[in-house]
Order: C-alpha cells, then sequence, then structure tokens
C-alpha cells in the first residue's frame, strides 16, 4: 500500500530536506511512532502476561518443581496438584480435532478456490463465516445434546465392534469423552481452516495454473501438484490458527469432556483439559496453593502454545527451503 | 440534534452526580447459590430505604472469602463457613475478627436416570458413599436393592456424575458423605471440589442435570432448589433417625431446627446428617460474612439495619424463591449477635 504512491510525499511543500520537525508535521513521524508504540504493546503484553503469571505461580513451583508436569494428582483438599492429565487431554483432544478437521477443512477450501463456480463458492464462503461466528458454548450445547447421544448409540458401536481391540478405542463409552471433545472442537475450527486456506489459493497468481495446463496438466494435477504446493505456507498457517484455537478452547471441551482428570489410552473415556480446568474451579479455588496451581496450569497452557507454535515455524521454515520456494 | 443529545447527556450526568451523592453503595460479593434472593433483599430493602443501594457479585463463595479478606467488597458470602486458617488470615490483615450470619438454607438431592423406572428411589448413606466411592457399580446391589422393596432395578453399571466446578453443593454432598462415611472421610474428605474417586464431572446444576438427562443409569446431585424449579426427579434419604425423607423445604428446616440447640456462638455450623426424625440430611446454611468493625459508620448502621430487616421480614420472601427459612432460634440468637458489629 505504501509502495503504491510514490509521488505522495513529494506533493507537499517542505520538498528539499525533510527535517524531523517537517516530518512530524506532515504527520508521518507522528504516525510512525504512534503506530511503534501500539505495536509494541503487543510484546508488552505478552511480556506482562507471562510475568503475571510465573510471580503468581510461584507456590506450587517451589513445593513440586518438575513433578508438577509429571504427577497425575489433582486433590484441591489433601493439597496435592500434577497438571499430566490436563497437558494430556489438552493435547489429545486438539490432536483429535485436527486429524478430523484437516483433510475435511482443506479438501472444502480446494474445491471453493479452484472448482466450484464463483457464485457458489461465496455463498459458501458465507455460511463459512457465519460458522466461523458462532459462539463456542453454542457448540458446547449443540455437543451435550447432538453429538453425546449420537456417540453413545451411533459412533460407539460402529467403532467399538470391529476396532475394540485397539487400546485406543477400547472400553466403554459414556457418551462424553475425548473423542467426543475432538469431533467438538473439530467442528469448530473446520470454518478457520476453509476460510483461511480459501483465501490462499485465491491468491495464488494466475500464471502457475496457466503454466501447468500450459504443460499438459489436468485441472487437478495443477490444482493438486502446482497450486496447493503453493499455498503450503498459507495452509499450515490455517493449521496452526486452528490448533491454537482448539488447545485455549473452554467452554466446548468442558461441556463434553467429562471433567475427569484421568489419563486413559481410549478415546472414549473422559478426561480433562487445561482450559476447562481453570475455568471450572477457579472461582471457588480456596487457599494459596490451590489458586497458584491453576495459575501454574495457565503458565503450562502458555507454554503449550508457544512451543507449538515455534515447531510451527521450524516446519513452515524447512519445508519452505526444501519445497516450492515460496517466500512472503 | 447533535445540540440536544448533548444537552441530554448532560442532564443524565447531573442526575447521576445528584442521585449517587445522595445514597450509599455497599458492595458484596460471593456464593452463587443464595444469589436470587439477596438479589430480591437487596431490591426489596432498597425500595423501603432508597438511600442505599447494595451490590452484589456472585462470584463464588471462594472469590467471596478472598474478596472480603482483600478489604475490597464491604462484605462477603459464602456456602461453607470460613475455615480457621481463612479466619486467622482475616484477623491478622484487618485486627479485628470476621462475623458468620445465616441467611437461608439449602439442600442437595441425589438425583437418576434409570431407564424404566417410575417414583423415586431410596438412597440410604451408605449407598450414596458407596456409590460415590466407586464400590457400588451395579444399580441392583443389594445396598441400593434394599431399601428399595419391590422395585426392579436392573442390572447396568452405575454411571457417577459429579460438578466439576468449584461449588457450595460439592462442599455440602461431601460434608455429608464425610460424616456418614469414615472411608469417604479419609480418603476423599470435603471440599469446594475433591479429587473424586470414579464419575465424569458437569460444569454446575444444569451441567450435572444434562449429563444425567444424556446418560441412562447416571445419578448425580444437584441443589433442591434447582431441581424444583425445573421439575427434575430426586430421590429421598435416610437420615440419622432412620426415616427415609423426601427433600422440601419443611424438611430442612427440621433440619436447622434439630442443630439449633448445638449452635457454636460463630454460627459456623455444618448441619449435615441431623437428628431428628422429620430432618432431610443433606442440607446447609449460606452465610454473609461481616466485619466486626465497620469505620464508616453510616454504612456501618445500614448494614445491620439490612441484617435486622432480614431476619425478620427479609425471611418471608425465602419459601416463594424455594429457600429454606432460618428456625426461629436461629433468628434470635442472630439478633443479639447484630450488636457486636461495630
Amino acid at each position: 500500500m505504501v509502495t503504491t504512491s510514490p509521488t505522495y510525499g513529494s506533493a507537499g511543500p517542505a520538498v528539499a530536506p525533510r527535517s524531523f520537525l517537517s516530518k512530524l508535521r506532515n504527520g508521518d513521524e507522528i504516525a510512525r511512532l504512534v503506530t511503534f508504540v501500539f505495536a509494541m504493546t503487543v510484546v508488552l503484553l505478552t511480556v506482562l502476561l507471562v510475568y503475571q503469571l510465573w510471580i503468581n505461580s510461584a507456590l506450587p513451583r517451589h513445593k513440586f518443581g518438575l513433578h508438577f508436569f509429571t504427577t497425575s494428582v489433582w486433590d484441591p483438599v489433601m493439597d496435592e496438584f500434577g497438571a499430566l492429565p490436563f497437558i494430556y487431554g489438552t493435547l489429545v483432544t486438539s490432536a483429535v480435532a485436527l486429524f478430523l478437521a484437516v483433510p475435511l477443512g482443506i479438501g472444502a477450501a480446494i474445491f471453493l478456490a479452484e472448482l466450484a463456480p464463483q457464485r457458489i463458492s461465496d455463498t459458501l464462503q458465507f455460511f463459512i463465516d457465519l460458522l466461523a461466528a458462532v459462539p463456542s458454548v453454542i457448540y458446547g450445547v449443540l455437543g451435550v445434546f447432538i453429538v453425546v447421544p449420537l456417540m453413545r448409540t451411533v459412533i460407539y458401536p460402529l467403532i467399538n465392534k470391529p476396532l475394540g481391540f485397539l487400546p485406543i478405542f477400547k472400553g466403554p463409552s459414556y457418551g462424553v469423552g475425548f473423542l467426543t471433545a475432538g469431533i467438538v472442537l473439530a467442528i469448530m475450527v473446520i470454518p478457520y481452516i476453509i476460510s483461511v486456506s480459501r483465501e490462499v489459493l485465491l491468491s495464488v497468481p494466475r500464471d502457475q495454473r496457466e503454466a501447468a495446463l500450459a504443460l499438459g496438466a489436468t485441472r487437478w494435477e495443477s490444482t493438486w501438484k502446482v497450486v496447493v504446493p503453493f499455498a503450503k505456507t498459507g495452509i499450515m498457517g490455517s493449521i496452526f490458527l486452528a490448533l491454537a484455537r482448539a488447545l485455549g478452547e473452554t467452554m466446548a471441551v468442558t461441556m463434553v469432556v467429562g471433567n475427569t482428570p484421568k489419563i486413559a489410552a481410549s478415546l472414549f473415556a473422559p478426561g480433562y483439559s487445561i482450559a476447562a480446568v481453570i475455568a471450572n474451579e477457579f472461582t471457588e479455588a480456596t487457599g494459596p496453593l490451590y489458586t497458584q496451581s491453576l495459575i501454574a496450569l495457565g503458565l503450562v497452557l502458555f507454554l503449550l502454545t508457544f512451543v507449538l507454535n515455534g515447531l510451527a515455524r521450524i516446519l513452515i521454515l524447512v519445508t519452505t527451503q526444501k519445497g516450492s520456494g515460496v517466500t512472503r | 440534534m447533535k445540540r440536544f443529545t448533548g444537552l441530554l447527556v448532560a442532564g443524565l450526568a447531573l442526575v447521576a452526580v445528584v442521585w449517587a451523592a445522595d445514597s450509599l453503595l455497599i458492595n458484596g460479593a460471593g456464593a452463587t447459590f443464595p444469589n436470587p434472593i439477596y438479589t430480591k433483599w437487596f431490591s426489596e430493602y432498597h425500595k423501603k430505604d432508597p438511600k442505599i443501594e447494595f451490590n452484589y457479585q456472585s462470584v463464588g463463595s471462594g472469590a467471596g472469602i478472598k474478596q472480603v479478606t482483600d478489604g475490597t467488597v464491604d462484605f462477603g458470602a459464602s456456602d461453607g463457613p470460613m475455615n480457621d486458617e481463612q479466619l486467622k488470615a482475616y484477623q491478622d490483615k484487618h485486627g479485628f475478627p470476621i462475623l458468620h450470619f445465616p441467611t437461608v438454607l439449602g439442600a442437595v438431592v441425589p438425583t437418576y436416570n434409570v431407564p424404566g423406572l417410575s417414583g423415586a428411589l431410596n438412597f440410604t448413606p451408605e449407598a450414596l458413599a458407596g456409590i460415590y466411592l466407586g464400590k457400588i457399580t451395579k444399580w441392583n446391589d443389594p445396598i441400593i436393592a434394599g431399601a428399595n422393596k419391590g422395585v426392579n432395578l436392573p442390572a447396568n453399571d452405575i454411571i457417577v456424575i459429579h460438578r466439576s466446578d468449584g461449588s457450595g453443593t460439592t462442599y455440602v454432598f461431601t460434608d455429608y458423605l464425610s460424616k456418614v462415611s469414615d472411608e469417604w472421610k479419609s480418603k476423599v474428605s470435603k471440599n469446594t471440589s475433591v479429587n473424586w474417586p470414579v464419575g465424569l464431572g458437569g460444569k454446575g446444576n444444569e451441567g450435572v442435570t444434562g449429563l444425567i438427562k444424556q446418560t441412562p443409569n447416571s445419578i448425580g446431585y444437584v441443589e433442591l432448589i434447582y431441581a424444583a424449579q425445573n421439575n427434575i426427579p430426586y430421590g429421598a434419604v435416610k437420615n440419622k433417625t432412620g426415616v427415609f425423607v423426601k427433600a422440601d423445604l419443611k424438611g430442612v428446616s427440621a433440619a436447622a431446627a434439630g442443630m439449633a440447640k448445638d449452635m457454636p456462638a460463630d454460627f459456623r455450623v455444618s448441619i449435615t446428617d441431623p437428628l431428628g426424625k422429620d430432618a432431610y440430611p443433606i442440607c446447609s446454611f449460606t452465610w454473609l460474612l461481616i466485619p466486626q468493625k465497620i469505620s464508616d459508620s453510616a454504612k456501618r448502621d445500614s448494614i445491620k439495619g439490612f441484617l435486622k430487616w432480614m431476619l425478620a421480614d427479609g425471611q418471608g420472601y425465602a419459601e416463594q424463591l424455594d429457600y429454606a427459612k432460618l428456625p426461629k432460634e436461629v433468628v434470635e440468637k442472630e439478633s443479639k449477635a447484630i450488636n457486636s458489629v461495630q
């Protein structure tokens, strides 16, 4: 946007040596300063957030140390707190969500961007934006009243009968659990994946497609072998946006995950997630160690998001170096 | 048009300033369970004395105790009495104690979803403790069946449901189980949230109810007021004298009356598992937490005035909102205690 108006700056009266003052008068410098301060608030907020989480979780850090991450007892009466079941639940539900949402979301995005007529694509996009704007508690209610009974009566028998010998599909189903939470999360993040991936695919230059077609590729070959790899970075971005949403989702998860701090291999078993336990127990947490353990969980969630985001960046760097050479 | 809007805004601001200067705002925070009746009381009292405005935030008992201890609100409210440690923390910080004033009573009822069953089930204390400890796992277990002669109980697994959020309801329920079962007391004990041996968690009364409705063969516990207002069927519980009582407001007041004689001076008493043949065993007071010294004399007089009104006229609003009234003995004792607020 800046580069498209080269004549704009020279149109003003102070052309020759642009002193700081004249720049200030022009507004350039003010704009720069103000926007710089605004940009810095993001950094400041992050630092403050971590600082507050850190100093307000001193008690469990001193009492439990690294055991906080490796023990799975959560007992407010005995003042024993371990984060493992919550970390496990957060990761498992998010993984299930991505496993379901990524192929579906990207497939839908490819159809909308490449194959569908313009009008259908735009109409569907409207619905997708609508879905993305639905508050999470609505998804939670849908989860409780539709996915939970469906899980017990249809999905569980369907999967458990043929695949029940696998540890991840063993055991009884209560309707609520890791898989149910994963499905609800998947429904919630699909609109993000579709929406962002579609935009990215649409922004792939026409030449790329035309070149592929000119070389004799079919429509699908040009889409799958040229357009999608070209948009890979952006699609990855959409997946990590979805992951961030899934990791931090609170309301919908707590309504369908079963809220049981246990680690179980079976996806049908009930579990718990970090965001859910904080929302559930914080208001009535009695005693400093209990409260601070919940804050420590908040810090863990922050670190988890941070690490996963970092890994995502590295992944993107590595794949773009080897791959199509797309840079931003 | 613009000018008119400006005038209007200025006028409104002026009204707000005048109105604020004339009224006294008293801030409180705490338990969610008595929120409906507190809201009713505060609005009725405001009608009676328009100068006094109460602002109550139902942020939860734990947060209420924390805020009144920090001194950010004028009074707190809690579903469970403050423990000795919390009292000491308050005393250390302020140099004077905080007082408990019971306001109304609530009860917790067992609710369940057993397909093909009509009529209320009877629960013994052993059955409830056994189910929540994970020792009784089938609906046709002799301990449950023994109390329900003639009821055709299925041989299905019991799915146990509890609250996932910290709550006074859980405190009362686990307090009761701690009294009737030594094993529960040593293994789990009582708190606003505990380390449950078995079961699934639902958020809030509505979360527990939702899970029970969705899950055949499940059992859970909710507040009596919630069950009553939403027509949720619930079971009877055997009290200390061996009578099965289905919770209602009379049974809850009877429980409080049964314990009134042993009421300690600071009103911090658990009335679960009381004596008395009409008494429903899983119930509790809910308390207002009032600092013993209030330096602002206008605030002190208003709070004392409100407490007196609450014990007299205020109690009349309790039953229409499904709360049980305080028994006479407790009202008398509290009326005297109000004078110790200085």
